[in-house]
């Protein structure tokens, strides 16, 4: 909603935007909220971070809301709270919470998911992993091993396709599809007993059929990159 | 035990459907029960081939509905008492297929016949895949040129991994039919060489069938080719790729090549 001021100064602009809080709703006994609270900010640390919070106190008994341990507790956990519903003014201790309007109530929005895991470590070093396949990969196969090298004892069709974080290994007649290095290894190397490759590809950098050197067609080759080239050669 | 086999490729037109006739038939020739289905749900053309399109009143698609009986589906052969031809429905389409209609008819099948032969669409979607789900042997037919053998190798890819033996661990028994072979084309370089298909496919080879003009023939007159002319090279061929499913050890023999001028003299044939 934009209103324009009514004034002869430069108009202001004024807009109305919706921004979701999170709704505390405390229930008695206070400490025993105030401890769950502290269990699931030390779980989820950045939470509340940056949220606008709204405190329910609907739930809190009318003549002895015992505010004054939530005011404090909430406190320590560096909460903004800029509303409360669900309270009258009047109550007692309500005082301290003098800057904090009060609200009426919102409409219910979508549920907030409370991550229940612990923040994750730093990510493990991925252990050198290999893949071994005994037997073809035939036309319309895709093998895909992100963590590390592929060896096929057998041959590689046409149509097919090897996708592997380190190098690949071919004791066999490559005739599909080479893809090494997929995760960004550039020191991966794609070896092969006979080159009818369709595609060979190391770290993003690739050569088709067409590209490769008619000599290298039918022999046994390695192909690795040397700067920014991929480089084949026989391997007899 | 019966023993279910299904005829499939990949590639359409490389011979299933003739092949399929010709196998069945010639198992039925040396003793066996035999029966032929169709599974090319709307494209029916195994029994046109088998000569059987004038009888045909129930199909595999109301049997799987349970709109028929499968007795009453079943065409017995007028040539070979121990034939017969469960066809494909003609108005429907392969969607009118399902996976417990296709277990409950090869089920009721095995328990009829000696061989139970799936004559597979192409393609590699629910028709073929439903094809070949149950089968113990598959033989893939693949004619001596490069897209039909790539085909066969994808077919042979789903073979390994989409067939109920594939899901217990098992293997399913694969054989080569290398169809539509011309010997002169091979030594001319126009046609793949079989140790290339073989090579390539690395499947053991059931049989080589020459190209030739008596199997247009005999389906036009709506006879498996080992019916209409036993005493042609392709219905030979045939009758020992039949054998050597059956188990026997037979020697291939591969197509020769036309002697032109003497043939023409003598009106003979190579091989």
């Amino acid at each position: 909603m934009t209103a324009a001021a009514q004034s002869r100064s430069p108009s202001i602009r004024m807009r109305g935007r919706s921004y979701m809080a999170i709704v505390l709703t405390p229930e008695p006994p206070i400490e025993g909220w105030l401890g769950e609270l502290g269990e699931q900010i030390r779980r989820s640390p950045s939470i509340f971070a940056g949220r606008p919070v709204v405190l329910d106190l609907s739930a809190l008994p009318r003549d002895e809301p015992d505010l004054q341990p939530l005011i404090g507790g909430l406190q320590e956990h560096g909460m903004r709270i800029i509303g409360i519903e669900g309270a009258e003014a009047s109550w007692p201790g309500m005082e301290a919470w003098e800057r904090a309007p009060m609200v009426s109530a919102g409409r219910p929005s979508r549920l907030i998911e409370l991550p229940g895991e612990p923040a994750p470590g730093p990510p493990a070093e991925p252990e050198p992993a290999s893949l071994l396949l005994d037997g073809s990969i035939r036309s319309g196969q895709s093998v895909s091993f992100e963590r590390g090298d592929v060896t096929i004892i057998g041959a590689v069709a046409s149509g097919a396709e090897v996708v592997a974080g380190g190098s690949i290994h071919v004791y066999g007649t490559l005739r599909g599809r080479a893809i090494a290095g997929a995760a960004g290894n550039s020191r991966a190397r794609i070896f092969c007993r006979r080159l009818e490759a369709e595609l060979i590809a190391i770290d993003g950098l690739y050569k088709t059929a067409d590209d490769l050197e008619p000599g290298l067609r039918g022999r046994a080759v390695q192909a690795w990159l040397g700067g920014e080239a991929l480089i084949v050669a026989a391997l007899d | 035990m019966a023993k279910v086999v299904v005829v499939t490729s990949g590639k359409g037109g490389v011979g299933k459907t003739t092949s399929t006739a010709a196998l069945g038939a010639a198992l039925a020739q040396l003793g066996q029960t035999v029966v032929v289905v169709d599974f090319d749900v709307g494209l029916r053309n195994l029994d046109l081939v088998m000569g059987a399109e004038r009888r045909v009143v129930y199909d595999l698609i109301n049997v799987i509905q349970g709109d028929a009986k499968l007795p009453q589906a079943l065409i017995r052969d007028k040539r070979i008492e121990t034939l017969s031809l469960l066809p494909a429905s003609q108005t429907r389409d392969k969607d009118a297929l399902t996976s417990e209609g296709v277990t409950r008819v090869i089920g009721d099948l095995r328990e009829k016949f000696d061989w139970v032969i799936c004559d597979s669409p192409a393609g590699i979607e629910k028709g073929a895949t439903l094809a070949m789900h149950h089968a113990d042997v598959a033989v893939v037919v693949t004619n001596p040129e490069i897209s039909s053998v790539r085909d066969s190798d994808r077919i042979i890819g789903l073979l390994d991994s989409k067939t109920a033996k594939a899901e217990k661990g098992e293997k399913i028994e694969k054989h080569l039919l290398l169809t539509r072979f011309d010997a002169d084309r091979a030594v001319r370089g126009e046609m793949l060489k079989t140790e290339d298909v073989l090579e390539i496919l690395a499947i053991p080879l059931l049989g080589i069938i020459p190209e030739s003009q008596e199997v247009l023939r005999a389906s036009n007159l709506g006879m498996p080719v080992t019916l209409s002319d036993p005493a042609s090279a392709p219905a030979r061929a045939y009758m020992d790729a039949a054998k050597r499913l059956k188990g026997e050890v037979v020697a291939m023999i591969i197509p020769g090549q036309k002697r032109r001028f003497i043939a023409k003299l003598f009106g003979r044939r190579a091989a």
